[in-house]
């Protein structure tokens, strides 16, 4: 088709053509290009799942199981000790996981879904709804959220469903804000209009023309807010209002043994165990901000070698 | 700063067999395949050829430049005796801006909008310390009278964004002036100017060009606009010369066929015929985005089966029209009528009945079409949408409508990255056609596309017209493409309707004054069309001074 005098055809216009793969095919070329820390964040967040998911088989004792020695010393029989009632801190560590990433987890969809909905439909129809919706984040927005989430949940009491609840909408102004800067670019490209023209409704405009070209950024989004929220969680169980007892959770677990560090230097393992949480969520945090950093990475756009 | 020694008619370029690799979907592809090019002082050389070509790569390559992502892989390019093939990268940054200028397609992404444009205009000459700084600043004055820039002396003062896109190009040409190079590099100066404009800034090139004797190479896909500028034209394509001639013999006898092809597309011409009964029409409309009111009592007529070409410059409110009869829209004041009946203003009140019958192509395909769709889901949609239909009745009317549009279903699992231009309009047109339409309103649908690729989207429109009897209204500011397709000609100036009428009516004197102008602004496909316009104008200009 290279030849000069050969008629022209609009079949054999040159264009390139994108080798076709399977979505597994494609995770596993991208993959193999990530750079070692993304492999240790993935690896680290597997393992927190598998520990999550498998709480009830991995754990030795029951969740709220109390023995009669409390603050027992590491030992074969207890590898972590116990806590101040006598509870093993191995096995809540391991139920601490299921709880604490399960709530987050729970959280963090349901501010994608809150904050993520309200924006593209802010976006695509713009003028009243678009100022209502987004003046009243920005006035959420101006008031701290630890603060303004422990008063919500004094308010309506530290049950579970409020307190995803609440975590939930307070976090969404965040995703309302992204999710309405990048659609807005997306919403005013032709095929955006040519979807209008054609009488489509919100739904199919916000699912169908904007979403999927929004959807890099708010992945990238998704994992450091998923860390935000976790960290919020843990935050507000360390203060008492979060997840409450019996059930395991990370934060209360570092409050309730916080006093154990004193005995240091007569003790070191007795110390290191209400770190041990903390450790945990620490881990977890530094896991997920490395996938992420890469997956930006890789979406943005902002490689430099060809 | 050429040196004294330096005549008229000495060889300044002379690139031998160059080569020129791109990256793309993770290979290195060969973009520029043994070119030779020989330049001499003086001469200005036209290279054309459709996108893709490799024009614009051979053009910054002439500079020893190669863009990222392009790496020059063999021959050589010799400027005035130095290999800039072997040369260092900061030799050759001490040539570029100083004694190679480059005039880049678009001025307003070109100029840093933050500093005045005559600091940009004297940036390299006086970094170059060619001259004082003062020095270079009356010059830039005085370019820019040579130019013909309205106030000469304080339009230096202004910022990029207080000048129009015609002025700026001008000041682009000034700043690569302003070192008095040997060799200036023009990449498609003008694509982005309106007809009216284009005119002046190409008078003003070919006059600064002549003046100081420089080398120049115009890069264009125009070959209208290349008679006009250069004294010889070489043929670009897939990365080979295919042919090169001077500009003359070049118009009056190409040789090779694909040249030849490329020559034709003028030449298609619609015969005209006036049409039975209105299908749409657009009463006394009035239509404003917030306060800037943009049409002023707007009134076409559609003949139904026919074509209605509307032309006028960016900003005369051709496209706005288009908005308030899709509804997109809502008119202040008066109304559209199809079929004789009123439409609602706004398109939430249209019914589905009433929205697939007026569809919409788009100038630029690229974002007409959503990237993350595949060419059956975009077609395929009007079809599910409008006529309800569902898997294979679905997929074969989409198979159909390909084939219509004389692609095949081969394209079904594609996205529109892997579509060319062409293919991509095409996509879009069936997409229209998908929605069983009976009006399509074509938004500037060519311009984005090479000559060969207008004419054959040109072509099918026409058979499509033939075929189903559908009608269209053609927004677009080319008076060739006008030639080629319509029936009607509906002429608007600064959001009013000049004039509207047959075709012959409209093209044949005695004209309004704004159409006259439009008109007498189309490059023709003769060199020495330029020369006599610019006469004419004067004389005319001269008579009227006199009276």
């Amino acid at each position: 088709m290279n030849n000069a005098d050969e008629s022209y055809s609009p079949l054999n216009e040159s264009a390139t053509r994108i080798t076709r793969r399977t979505r597994a095919q494609k995770i596993w070329l991208g993959l193999k290009k990530a750079p070692l820390s993304a492999w240790f964040g993935l690896i680290v967040i597997i393992a927190y799942l598998l520990v999550a998911l498998f709480a009830q088989l991995l754990a030795p004792y029951g969740e709220a199981q109390i023995f009669p020695e409390p603050y027992a010393q590491w030992s074969a029989e207890h590898i972590f000790g116990t806590d101040q009632i006598g509870r093993d801190v191995y096995t809540r560590l391991i139920y601490g996981a299921q709880n604490t990433i399960g709530i987050a987890l729970v959280t963090t969809f349901l501010s994608f879904l809150i904050g993520g909905g309200l924006a593209l439909a802010a976006t695509i129809t713009r003028g009243w709804t678009d100022q209502i919706l987004s003046r009243t984040v920005d006035a959420l927005m101006a008031i701290p959220s630890l603060i303004f989430a422990l008063m919500l949940l004094s308010m309506f009491g530290s049950s579970i469903t409020s307190l995803i609840i609440i975590i939930a909408v307070l976090d969404s102004t965040r995703v309302f804000r992204l999710t309405r800067s990048v659609a807005i670019n997306v919403v005013v490209m032709d095929y955006v209009e040519a979807a209008r023209l054609r009488g489509e409704g919100i739904g199919w405009i916000m699912r169908k023309e904007i979403l999927p070209n929004i959807m890099p950024p708010l992945v990238a989004e998704f994992g450091l807010r998923f860390c935000f929220v976790f960290l919020t969680v843990a935050a507000l169980s360390f203060l008492g209002v979060g997840i409450q007892p019996p059930a395991a959770d990370w934060g209360s677990m570092v409050r309730e043994n916080a006093s154990l560090i004193q005995f240091a230097r007569y003790d070191i393992k007795a110390a290191i165990t209400p770190l041990l949480p903390a450790a945990a969520i620490a881990l977890l945090t530094v896991a997920v901000n490395f996938v992420v950093d890469w997956f930006l990475h890789k979406t943005s756009g902002l490689r430099d070698e060809f | 700063m050429s040196s004294d020694t330096a005549k008229k008619g000495d060889i300044l370029l002379e690139m031998r067999d160059v080569r020129i690799d791109g990256f793309s979907d993770e290979r290195w592809h060969e973009i520029v395949k043994g070119v030779n090019l020989t330049l001499r002082r003086g001469e200005v050389m036209g290279l054309i050829g459709e996108s893709g070509a490799g024009k614009s790569t051979l053009g910054l390559a002439a500079m020893g430049y190669a863009r990222p992502g392009c790496k020059i892989t063999g021959g050589s390019i010799m400027f005035d005796g130095m290999d800039l093939v072997a040369t260092r990268e900061a030799e050759k940054r001490k040539l570029w801006g100083t004694r190679i200028a480059y005039v880049a397609q678009s001025a307003a992404a070109a100029f840093n909008p933050a500093h005045r444009l005559i600091d940009q205009t004297v940036e390299a000459t006086v970094r170059a310390q060619l001259r004082s700084d003062k020095e270079a600043r009356s010059d830039a004055r005085v370019l820019y009278k040579d130019l013909q820039l309205p106030n000469p002396d304080t339009i230096g003062d202004r910022y990029p964004h207080q000048v129009s896109g015609g002025q700026l190009q001008r000041v682009m040409t000034a700043m690569a002036m302003s070192p008095r190079p040997d060799l200036i590099i023009f990449d498609e100066p003008t694509t982005a100017l309106d007809v009216t404009t284009q005119v002046e800034v190409l008078a003003a090139m070919r006059e600064i060009v002549e003046t100081f004797h420089v080398a120049a190479i115009y890069i264009t896909h125009d070959l209208a606009v290349v008679a006009q500028m250069a004294d010889f034209i070489k043929v670009l394509r897939f990365g080979e010369e295919v042919e090169q001639a001077d500009t003359r013999t070049m118009l009056e006898a190409p040789k090779m066929p694909y040249t030849k092809s490329l020559w034709s597309v003028r030449e298609l011409e619609k015969p005209e015929d006036k049409g039975k009964d209105i299908i749409m029409e657009i009463k006394g409309v009035d239509a404003a985005y917030g306060d800037l009111k943009v049409l002023d009592n707007v009134n076409i007529k559609i003949p139904r089966g026919r074509t209605v070409a509307v032309v006028g410059e960016s900003g005369s409110g051709k496209s706005t029209t288009a908005r308030v009869m899709t509804g997109l829209l809502p008119p202040l004041k008066g109304e559209v009528l199809f079929n004789g009946e009123p439409l609602p203003g706004a398109l939430k009140e249209r019914s589905r009945d009433q929205l697939h019958r007026i569809q919409m192509i788009y100038q630029m395909a690229d974002t007409a079409m959503n990237p993350r769709q595949t060419v059956e889901e975009i077609i395929g949609r009007p079809l599910e949408f409008y006529l309800g239909l569902k898997g294979r009745e679905r997929e074969n009317r989409v198979i159909e409508l390909l084939k219509m549009i004389e692609l095949d279903e081969s394209f079904m699992d594609r996205l529109p990255s892997e579509l060319s231009g062409g293919q991509k309009q095409r996509i879009c047109i069936a997409r229209a056609l998908a929605a069983d339409p009976d009006i399509i309103i074509c938004d500037e649908i060519t311009s984005a596309l090479d000559q060969i690729v207008q004419e054959d989207i040109l072509k099918l429109l026409l058979r499509l017209q033939r075929d189903l009897g559908i009608t269209y209204m053609f927004i677009t500011h080319d008076i060739a493409t006008v030639k080629a397709i319509s029936d009607e000609i509906v002429v608007m100036f600064q959001g009013k309707v000049v004039e509207q009428g047959l075709k012959s009516e409209i093209l044949s004197p005695p004209h309004p004054d704004y159409t006259e102008l439009l008109l007498s602004s189309v490059p023709e496909m003769d060199p020495d069309w330029l020369t006599h316009l610019l006469e004419e104008r004067q004389k005319t200009e001269g008579q009227t001074a006199a009276e």
